[in-house]
């Protein structure tokens, strides 16, 4: 007990500190997590948003395939990003291997699908409310998924910042497309994962500590943000 | 594409084994208003989604000017209008976006739109905040924008307050007007005897009378329209058996 005490208060230092190597861990996990946030959102937003506002023969396919992917282990997906980049792979030639771009990649395939499916979802029901105004309207296909866009946005806010705590908290993946190779590609949850093993929970706990406060910071705002929005829109 | 005259032919929905409509024929044409009177369940609100082209009848054919696709100028007005979230000007400019011409007459369109349904001084604020009274007028400025040529309300003024429900049948007499030609459901019968120049009669599914307004209140020629204007009236005003 005594000794849990002790690493915490410890680790409760390092992060008051803002200890160095903590700073460029935590500096890395927000860079890769981002990118891939970002990747994530550029695949998942227009693919979830194209599915949300149209019916076409074998969209109950296409949505049951995506939220199947919501359920893929990340050591899956880490495999396969592995694969295709290790040097024999088909994008062996890029050299992205135990580098940050292949774990942005890695995390890009983990959160793209996680939006897609949030904004499949919610522009479905907005297109169920407005259906019928929106074809007397007469928009066009880009003109009325702009319009259901726009309806949705707050929504759509929540989707990209749960695609961020999906990348930011995983693990499998960028431990195994990352090598967790400290300087380079070490970040929050392989520093976590390490540092446990070895038995030193100081920084451990430290990096739990920033993670969790990072998750429930973002978490906090988009909520926050998204209710003033909405009652600003809504009254 | 004239949408004028819509040709609605041997009508059935939803199904021709079970029709709430049956083998219904009717023609729109000409000006003015035409008010669609009948009990609940008589199929009014179906005609008007059939005749806005966003229902497909189970039996028969509806064209709009000899077309078999529903042209562009035609609007329709919900019970109970939906609207983005977003401000009551916004939604207007989404309703304009597809609409002709360059985006500085389409402004000066959405201003004088809104000036004349009288929510020029809400525009800013969210559409979902506005009255009910408020929104159906909303409604009909999305609709006026486009400036249809038939335009069709399913009880524009369901559900709403005397203060309310004049300021939508003013701004209806106003588009009419403006050469709109209209088609509206309704449940008041002194609303279609005040703004309507036609009734049809829905009954069993079919037109049981498709009269001139006055003539519609005066006589009824069917049973039914008989039935249910007495019904519909207070008991100092009924018309004999």
């Amino acid at each position: 007990m005594n000794h849990a005490l002790e690493a915490l208060s410890q680790a409760l230092t390092l992060v008051v500190r803002w200890d160095e190597t903590l700073a460029s861990i935590v500096r890395l996990s927000l860079e890769v997590s981002g990118s891939a946030l970002f990747f994530g959102a550029l695949l998942g937003l227009p693919l979830g948003a194209v599915l949300g506002a149209t019916q076409f023969r074998g969209r109950g396919l296409v949505v049951a395939l995506l939220q199947s992917l919501l359920g893929v282990p990340s050591v899956v997906v880490g495999v396969v990003v592995f694969l295709l980049l290790s040097r024999a792979g088909p994008l062996g030639f890029l050299g992205w291997l135990y580098d940050p771009a292949g774990m942005v990649v890695a995390q890009t395939l983990l959160v793209a699908p996680l939006v897609a499916a949030i904004t499949r979802q919610v522009v479905e029901g907005a297109r169920e409310r407005l259906a019928e105004e929106l074809t007397m309207m007469r928009l066009g296909f880009a003109e009325r998924l702009f319009a259901l866009i726009y309806d949705c946005r707050f929504s759509l806010l929540l989707a990209l910042f749960s695609g961020f705590a999906r990348a930011a908290s995983e693990v499998g993946a960028v431990m195994i497309v990352g090598g967790n190779i400290e300087g380079m590609t070490r970040v929050m949850t392989t520093a976590i994962a390490l540092e446990t093993a070895k038995g030193d929970l100081t920084l451990a706990l430290a990096l739990g500590i920033v993670l969790v406060g990072i998750v429930a910071t973002i978490h906090l705002v988009a909520s926050g943000l998204e209710a003033l929005a909405r009652r600003r829109a809504e009254g | 594409m004239a949408v004028l005259p819509v040709d609605v032919q041997g009508v059935s929905w939803p199904s021709e084994a079970q029709p709430v409509l049956r083998n219904l024929t009717w023609r729109i044409a000409g000006d003015g208003i035409t008010a669609i009177l009948g009990e609940n369940g008589a199929g009014k609100s179906s005609l008007l989604r059939l005749v806005a082209g966003l229902m497909r009848p189970a039996g028969g054919t509806v064209t709009w000017g000899g077309a078999t696709t529903p042209p562009a100028a035609i609007r329709w007005v919900a019970q109970q209008p939906q609207f983005l979230r977003a401000s009551v000007a916004t939604n207007l400019w989404f309703a304009a976006l597809p609409l002709p011409g360059r985006w500085s007459a389409k402004r000066k369109r959405i201003a004088a739109v809104l000036e004349r349904v009288g929510l020029a001084e809400r525009a800013n604020e969210p559409a979902l905040r506005l009255s009910g009274g408020e929104r159906q007028r909303l409604a009909l400025a999305r609709a006026w924008l486009a400036q249809p040529e038939l335009l069709l309300l399913d009880e524009p003024t369901a559900n709403l307050d005397p203060g309310a429900t004049a300021a939508v049948e003013r701004l209806i007499q106003e588009m009419r007007s403006s050469g709109i030609r209209i088609v509206m459901t309704t449940h008041h019968l002194a609303q279609a005897a005040r703004l309507s120049d036609e009734v049809v009669f829905l009954a069993d599914g079919e037109i049981a009378e498709q009269t001139p307004t006055r003539q519609f209140f005066a006589a009824p020629k069917s049973v039914a329209a008989r039935r249910f204007i007495r019904s519909e009236t207070p008991w100092w005003f009924r018309l004999p058996e």
